[in-house]
């Protein structure tokens, strides 16, 4: 905000002096002479990122009303997947945030067992590719609890047979979680240490402060961090399609194998992946601003 | 316990981070409505003494006990803490958080006041210190010497029975300390137990009963502010003196 409105009181040049009273300068929307500047205007601060989102959105519409043959036909064929795509993220994204806090908390506990705990969690995951981990939760992980079913004899588990969606779901919570814990440690980090003591001294316990105090003013610093994670996330689903989870990448791999355009195909599904990615983004940078306080 | 039995008693303290040694052996007892002052140049240990009164800072040997309370044991520390007051130099308060906000959280979580009870003490704490116009104002709002009244009438919320500043002026422009030491100062004459680190011979002279120099980390002369300012006796608290006035 604060740099555009500099901008506008530069462009408004004399009209600035007038605005003696500084009350009223604040809002440049409150004075009529600059909405005859060009690009001062009030519907010009309507972000022009939109733009570029809508643009996409009507490719894609365009696409599927005067070429329907194939674009209809893919989007159609691909329509089931685009709901498992966004279900995945979003369930995925909600565990991540909560999973992620107790990794945060937990890198920065003086307890040394939590502590190292969390923090061979975040090194462990983070070193090891998303796709090899989200293999070994669809493949070995369900051979795992099978062996000990069979060890322990518990019948539950020797016939257990593991849920695609769940485990990519499981699969992408527990490696974005390690990412996110990061972010949560290094928000609590950015909030100087007289908050804190400022709450115990008024007798808050430390859960109390964390809640209170000092949870509230992380989540704002760690808004566009976390953004950014929801939108890796969203891109990153797509290797779900390798463990036989019926999401947009793999709609779209079934689509070619049984038609044989893979231009079409996959440039189709490349849209319909940057429609989400781009409203992602406008929804993430809108939440920001209403978010935003000065300090 | 008596009347009469300070209400702090600090026993023989040290206190080092890492290599550096902070506190090297301070023992003091403030009595009741008593208002002690201390001074000494930065690294004197000042504000580590102070911040040991309500254990923000643990020392490493000794013993502090407030209101008949030890320190040592460290599930005494909420105890105390609603006991005892704190103002900090950078103000601390919470930016997220409304002015009124800021003063009713703590009684609302801590002491468990009711809404309504938590808010009339608010309102009333913001008279006192006199801003009551600004109590749906955001701290960023307000000058930084609103903003220390309103950590003022924040601390006092919990009805402390003693009262820590931590140099409370020395981040503010020199027009607005006046209006933050008028408030000390009218806390004193209300009978206020006050342990307070700054410079401020207005606030010296108006309200402190005893005046305490430090220097590495210990006491070095102990009298009446008039004593100690006028005729200081030792070379060490003459030479600081000879800076600071």
């Amino acid at each position: 905000m604060m740099p555009a409105r500099c901008d506008v009181q530069h462009l408004a040049g004399n009209s600035y002096t007038k605005m003696e009273n500084k009350n009223k300068s604040i809002d440049p929307t409150s004075s009529k002479l600059l909405e005859k500047i060009p690009g001062a205007e009030p519907s010009a601060r309507i972000d022009p990122w939109w733009g570029l989102v809508f643009t996409v959105i009507l490719l894609v519409i365009g696409l599927v009303i005067f070429k329907p043959d194939p674009y209809r036909r893919i989007l159609l064929f691909v329509q089931d997947g685009i709901g498992v795509t966004i279900k995945t993220t979003v369930i995925s994204f909600v565990l991540v945030m909560v999973l992620g806090l107790f990794g945060g908390l937990g890198r920065l506990a003086k307890n040394k067992l939590i502590n190292g705990a969390a923090t061979i969690y975040v090194e462990v995951v983070r070193g090891v590719p998303l796709l090899v981990q989200l293999l070994f939760w669809y493949f070995a992980f369900p051979s795992v609890v099978q062996g000990i079913g069979t060890s322990l004899n518990i019948n539950v588990l020797k016939t257990y047979v593991a849920d695609p969606i769940g485990m990519a779901v499981l699969g992408l919570t527990f490696c974005y979680a390690a990412y996110m814990s990061e972010i949560y440690r290094a928000g609590i980090m950015s909030i100087p240490k007289g908050q804190m003591e400022a709450a115990r001294s008024l007798g808050m316990s430390h859960i109390q402060a964390m809640r209170y105090i000092i949870l509230p003013q992380a989540v704002r610093v760690i808004l566009p961090p976390v953004g950014n994670e929801f939108i890796s996330l969203l891109k990153d689903s797509s290797l779900v399609s390798v463990v036989a989870v019926a999401d947009m990448t793999r709609r779209g791999r079934e689509f070619m194998s049984a038609n044989f355009i893979p231009v079409e195909t996959w440039m189709m599904i490349a849209l319909l992946y940057l429609v989400m990615t781009l409203f992602s983004a406008r929804i993430v940078s809108w939440i920001e601003k209403k978010a935003h306080f000065e300090r | 316990m008596t009347a009469m039995e300070p209400i702090i008693q600090i026993k023989n303290i040290y206190k080092s981070f890492g290599s550096v040694e902070a506190i090297r052996g301070v023992s003091l007892s403030v009595q009741r409505g008593e208002v002690v002052m201390i001074i000494g140049p930065s690294g004197s240990g000042k504000s580590t003494l102070l911040r040991c009164i309500n254990r923000l800072e643990e020392y490493d040997q000794g013993s502090i006990v407030v209101d008949g309370i030890p320190l040592t044991n460290p599930a005494n520390i909420n105890a105390v803490r609603t006991e005892v007051g704190i103002v900090f130099q950078q103000f601390n308060l919470f930016p997220h958080l409304t002015v009124l906000e800021n003063i009713s959280l703590a009684q609302r979580i801590v002491r468990k006041r009711s809404k309504e009870d938590t808010e009339s003490v608010s309102r009333k704490l913001l008279d006192k210190v006199g801003i009551p116009e600004k109590a749906d104002a955001h701290p960023i709002q307000l000058s930084g010497g609103q903003q220390q009244r309103v950590a003022i009438a924040r601390a006092l919320a919990m009805n402390p029975k003693i009262m820590l500043f931590d140099e409370p002026t020395s981040a503010l422009d020199p027009e607005m300390i006046q209006e933050v030491l008028d408030v000390m100062i009218a806390l004193a004459k209300e009978g206020m137990t006050m342990v307070v680190v700054s410079h401020e011979m207005g606030f010296a002279r108006a309200a402190a009963d005893r005046a305490i120099l430090m220097d590495g980390g210990k006491i070095i002369e102990e009298a009446t502010p008039d004593n100690l300012f006028k005729h200081p006796q030792h070379e060490r608290t003459k030479l600081f003196l000879s800076k600071v006035l």
